[in-house]
This record gives structure tokens, sequence and C-alpha cells, in this order.
């Protein structure tokens, strides 16, 4: 593998303290230095003068679709998808078809992710078939390579269950993620509960159906004493109660989307099906509290949910559309914009999509530690673009930013020092 | 409405779409449309050569028909699809049955469909006119446009007045498009009804919330009644029938605190002893059945204005 250095790039890493300009070689698959005296023979030189050189972000939580569905998307598309936007991890969601619940289907997954454009890291199934009933293999599962145990798409709602994956997967060390949503309330919701949904005659999904089970699954980490990790909040409410938890010592770590901090429940417009998504998109108010909450760390990840759906899943009628959105491609873009309105800064930023995904499932990349692999991501902040249908890698087109202009994007994408995506 | 004023809408899809001076035109128009029912010979040449798809995926007889009717009565050229919303599962979406449709050239399409939203969502796919005939809890243009014309006949004008709204305010498109449009044109409209049944934001559309029905039927000038479907009981909405006719039904003793020539309606089918009592719906100040007289003449406007005939 042909060494790389890095030359005159903005050099961000959290981890070790680090912001200079500076030049960083990789050698080996490795991060070898930085400002190297020396380079190795047939060094490929790459002046980044502007851009950020930051460890490789990694989007935990992200639906790749395979197997089943894989029209929608495969691993090797969804590897690509995730390259092309400067991700260098992914951990896939197990509500695949079949669900991911034994060893062998997580053995299946990292086999194909193997020559995968980025590290895929499968997460296992809770219960058996997703069904919620029983607990599926989660030790087997925890052996064959499975970072994290959920049933993402459906919470959990018994709550005995949820106790105890939380204390069954303590034995691994690993966390449970929850997708928190008491369906009673939300069953047939479309979009946010408010007056716009009995404006437009839609049955609404509150914001308490997010807030009860943060709060009980808050109140069982506490209990269990085991890590549980809350995926994709949206609510104001929910910020507050795991800003409260996290002061009283309770051992979670919570992810929302870049959707959350961008959009309200008004990108619903008109029935665009590409605007509804599960949690919902929320009221102006939720959009400051999730901005706050990552500025104070009480969220600690941004992660994109990526949720691909064909065409034959959104141009439906809007109660009857498939849930959620692509992001891999638009996530850093639209996290770009907090820091150009002083919401975070940039070390902030490389923490929520690289240092603090690795640390919530334990995964290894996050710094540019020498010796660490080279897992990196170059950032143009200044790059303007418009983002096109046509020019979406993800195999499904789903997202409600098509046309959007955006600013700042990833350009230069490399995984254990090989380029996976390049756009100098 | 000024000299100026032309009706410039291509679909009628939610009464929001909708100025004061377009409704006034809409009920305007109705009005001189209404005497052609009344004639010997129910028919104009208006709309001849006109193609009219009634697409129901919904049953509903009367709102079929009424609008048939108005098309006939243009000498549109009418065709009934009662397609069940199960075609769905056959594989074939609502969007390729509308393309499919579509590909026959109609000049409009009249749909009815349990989904709110979908009237819309269809003006995205295909070229023709889109009249709603009810979408989902969203909205029920026409029902909305004769309710008020209905009202406007009898007490001359529709600003000032008190209008009460009483029952499931959550699943009616017919009370929503009223609380618009009412309130739009300068009406007081009043609602109550089980507070399952009043969904959060209705004041928002424009209505005062009263946990009594008789405070939102006092001093009433229009006092209408909602459908109550059975169904609602299974999803607790309600306990039971029975309690709900005697907390929430309309009644004489109720209809003393409404003003003494209060009109009474109702965007029907009743069920009698449950919404209303049957003594009420047939009262002197029950306009129910001029709702539906009406309902014809607000349809053959609708068309005739979205299809631009001569
Ligand atoms: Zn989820």
């Amino acid at each position: 593998m042909q060494p790389i250095l890095l030359k005159n790039g903005r050099i961000i890493d959290p981890v070790n303290g680090i912001d200079m300009v500076g030049n960083l070689l990789l050698h080996l698959a490795k991060c070898a230095q930085i400002n190297p005296s020396s380079l190795p023979e047939g060094t490929r030189e790459i002046d980044l003068t502007g851009k950020w050189v930051v460890p490789g972000l990694i989007d935990i939580h992200v639906h790749l679709r395979e197997p089943g569905e894989e029209y929608k998307e495969t691993i090797e598309s969804g590897a690509q998808a995730a390259a092309a936007g400067g991700f260098t991890a992914v951990a896939c969601m197990p509500n695949t078809k079949p669900v991911l619940d034994s060893a062998q289907m997580i053995e299946a997954v990292l086999s194909k992710a193997q020559k995968a454009a980025c590290r895929v890291y499968p997460v296992g199934a809770i219960s058996s078939h997703g069904q919620g009933s029983t607990l599926a293999n989660m030790g087997e599962m925890f052996a064959a390579g499975a970072v994290a145990f959920t049933d993402d798409g459906l919470p959990v709602s018994d709550s005995q269950l949820m106790r105890r994956a939380m204390e069954y997967a303590g034995n691994y060390g690993v966390p449970i993620i929850s997708h928190s949503e008491e369906i009673g309330l939300s069953r047939h919701g479309s979009m946010n509960e408010g007056p716009m949904s009995t404006r437009m005659g839609i049955i609404g999904i509150p914001h308490a159906a997010e807030e009860i089970m943060v709060y009980r699954d808050l109140a069982l980490a506490e209990l269990t004493g085991q890590h549980v990790h809350l995926a994709h909040i949206s609510t104001k409410e929910s910020v507050s109660l795991i800003r409260r938890a996290k002061a009283n010592g309770c051992p979670v770590s919570a992810e929302t989307a870049p959707h959350y901090f961008s959009l309200t429940e008004k990108a619903v417009g008109k029935y665009d099906t590409y605007a509804k998504m599960n949690p919902p998109l929320r009221m102006d108010y939720d959009v400051e509290a999730i901005k706050e909450g990552l500025q104070d760390g009480t969220l600690d990840v941004i992660a994109s949910d990526h949720a691909p759906h064909s065409d034959l899943e959104k141009e439906l009628e809007f109660d009857r559309a498939a849930n959620g959105i692509i992001g891999l491609e638009t996530s850093l873009s639209l996290a770009l914009q907090l820091v150009r309105s002083n919401c975070i800064d940039e070390k902030k930023l490389v923490e929520l999509m690289s240092s603090n995904p690795a640390k919530a499932l334990g995964l290894p990349g996050g710094s540019l530690t020498v010796g660490n692999m080279a897992d990196v991501t170059v950032i143009d902040p200044l790059r303007q673009y418009t983002y096109q249908r046509d020019e979406v890698v993800s195999r499904s087109k789903n997202s409600p930013f098509l046309g959007w202009n955006l600013t700042g994007k990833a350009v230069l994408t490399i995984v254990g020092g090989k380029v996976t995506y390049e756009d100098l | 409405m000024d000299a100026e004023y032309r009706f410039n809408h291509k679909h009628i899809l939610s009464i929001d779409d909708f100025s004061t001076d377009d409704l006034s035109f809409i009920i305007q128009t109705a009005e001189s449309f209404k005497e052609i029912s009344t004639r010997s010979i129910k028919k104009v040449p208006t709309l001849r050569g006109k193609t009219i798809i009634n697409l129901f995926f919904e049953p509903s007889t009367r709102t079929r028909l009424s609008f048939e009717i108005a098309a006939k009565r243009m000498s549109a050229d009418t065709f009934n699809i009662s397609a069940s919303t199960s075609s769905a599962t056959k594989g074939e979406t609502l969007i390729d049955t509308v393309r499919n449709l579509e590909a026959m050239r109609p000049d409009a399409i009249i749909i009815r469909h349990s989904s709110s939203g979908s009237p819309h969502m269809l003006t995205r796919y295909i070229s023709s006119s889109v009249i709603n005939a009810g979408d989902g809890t969203h909205q029920h243009p026409s029902q909305a446009i004769l309710d008020m014309m209905t009202v406007k006949e009898k007490k001359g004008h529709l600003k000032g007045l008190k209008v009460a709204i009483i029952g499931d305010i959550t699943h009616s498109r017919v009370a929503h498009s009223n609380i618009v449009g009412f309130t739009k044109m300068g009406a007081d409209v009043h609602v109550s009804g089980p507070r399952t049944m009043v969904p959060i934001g209705i004041e928002d559309m424009g209505a005062t919330l009263h946990r009594s029905v008789a405070d939102a039927v006092s001093g009433a000038d229009v006092v209408m009644g909602l459908r109550i479907q059975k169904e609602r009981q299974q999803d607790s909405l309600i306990p039971s029938l029975r309690e709900y006719a005697q907390v929430f039904g309309i009644n004489s003793t109720l209809m003393r605190l409404a003003k003494p020539d209060a009109l009474i309606m109702h965007p029907g089918p009743i069920n009698r002893g449950v919404e209303m009592t049957a003594e009420v719906a047939d009262s002197a100040q029950s306009v129910i059945l001029e709702q539906v007289t009406n309902g014809v003449a607000v349809r053959m406007a609708l068309l005739y204005l979205v299809l631009g005939g001569e």
C-alpha cells in the first residue's frame, strides 16, 4: 500500500489534544507520524491547504438493508455512500430480513463487509427475530463480532426483557441501543402530534411516546448499572431527562441525527413523504434543545439513522409511506452548519462524529494516535454543492435535503491507509 | 369582491387554499346553478365533451352520487370507479391507478380516499384537475362550501354568526374544513365533544373549544352534529354510544339554549338517537335535506370553475 502524506491540512484530533496545521504521514495502514522529517519511498503527497484532517468519521446508526431488501441498499452500496459522506466506519442495525439474531447472520455481514468501502460493525438483535419476546443469542453474536444489541426499528416494549437484555449484555461489556418509543402512544401516527398534524388530518406521534421510553431506559440503566445508548433523540424533554441522568452518573450515551437539528415538522409541508420518519420531525423548541444538548455534551453522538427506502415505499399516501431517510452523504454537511453558526466548534464536531461514536460502541478508531489504524477523513469546510438526486451514491434517494445548497463536505476518505473516496 | 376577481384554481384540495373572495364566488356560482335542478329538463351543455372520473376508495353513495348528478347536469361524461383500498395489496399503488386513468385523458378526477393528503399527492403525478371528495381526516371542501351556502341562504350572511359543531372533531374532515371555511368568512366557530375526540391545536385552526356542549350551543345560530363512527367505542374514545347520546347528543332540551331560529345541520348519514334525536333532525329548523340539495349546486359550480366551461 502506497504511503500517503497529507500535507498542510489543519489536523484536528481531540483525543490527543491536537489542532494544528501540519503534515500527517500514513504508512503501512497506520497513522505513522506527524510532521515527518523524511518520507518512505513512493509516498503520495497531497496538499490539503485550507482543509481539515480529522480521524475517520464513524456513523453508529445505519440501516444497510442486506440481507433481504437489497433493492434499497446493500452492504456494498451503503459502504460506498458512507465513504462518500466521509465515514470510515459504520454500525449497521439488525432489522434486516431476516433479522441479525444469530452468529451466522453476524458472520455473513462481516464477510460481505470485507470488500466494502468502509468498516462495517454489525449490531445484533436483542430478541429472537426482533419480535420482542425472548432474548436472542447475544453471547454467540458477540463472539462472532456484534458490537452492540438493539431491536431498532421497534422498541423493546417488555420492560423486563429490556432489563434482562441490559444485564446479559453486561457480561460482554457491550451496550444496548434503545429505540425509545412507547408504541401504544405512537401507533398509527405518521408525524409529530400538534396543531400541524391536526390541520393536515394526520395522526400524530406525541413527544411523550419517546420521552416515556427514554425515561424507562434511563431508569433501567440506573437499575442494572449497564451502559445503554439512546438512539435518535428528537425531543426537548428527552434531552433534559438525559442531562439529569448523566448528572446523576447514569451509564448512558445518546445520539441525535442531523435532521433533528436541521428540520422541523414544517418540512412535511404538503404531505412530503421524504420528510416522514420515526421519531418524527419535531418543533422549533425541540431543534433548539437538540442543539443545546450537542453543545453541552448531553448528546454524545451525531448518527445519520441512514434508512434507505425505494420509491416503491415512498411514493405512497403519506400515512402508508415508509419511515426514514438516507443520511450518510449529508450528515457531515449538515453538522458543519452547526460549526458555521457557532453552535459547536471544530473540535466538538470531531468528537460528535468520530471519537464519541467510537467510545459509545467501544469501536477502534476515533483518533489519529500514532500507531493507530490509518482511518482519516479530510473535510473541505468551504466546498459548496447542491445535493442532487442523480449524484446520490446510496441505492435509495429518499432524502428531504435533495436540492439543498450545502456547504462543506468530505473530499478524501481513507480507511486503513487506503483511499475509499476522493473528490479533491 | 373587486372587479378584477378571477377564480384561479386548477384543483379543489383544501379550504385553506381559498380566499374569502374565492369562497364567495363559488357560493355565488352555485346559487346561479341551483335553478337548473328545478327545471323539468335538468341539463345544460356547459361541460359537454368533458370527462370526469369519480374515483372512490371509500364507500360513499351520497357524495359520489351528488358529484355524479352535478357532472351529468352539466353534460359531462362521468365514470365511476369504486376501487377498494386493498388494490394496494394487489401491488397496484394509488399512483399506478391514477396514472392509468390519466392515460385515458380525463379532465378531472374526483377522489375520495382514506389517507389524508392523497389528493395533494396526486397533483404531483397527473395533469388533470383533482377534486377532493374527502381525504382521511383532513378535509371535505365541497361539503364545507355547501354548508356555508346553506347557512348563507337561510341567514343572508355568515359574518358574526355563532356556529356550534358538536361531536367527533378529531376524525371529522367535515369539521376541519368547516372550521377553516366558516372562520374565514367571519363566523365564530365553537366546538365541543368528548375530549378524546378533540385534537390538539383545534383552537389554532380558529375554533373556540368548550368543555360543555351547552356552552358551545348557547346562543348559537347554527348547530351542527357530526357522525359518530360506531367503532370509536372499541378505540376507547367513548365508553358507550348510550353515554355519548346522553352527554353529547343534540336534543330539544339542548336546542333551547341556541337562538330560537338556529339552524340544525348534519353532514349525514345520521345515527338517529346518537348524535341527534329524531325530533331535532326532523324539526322545522333542520336544513339537513337542503344541505343535500345545495351539494349538487356546489359541485356543479366547482366542476364548472376548475374545468373552465364556457
Ligand atoms: Zn430506531
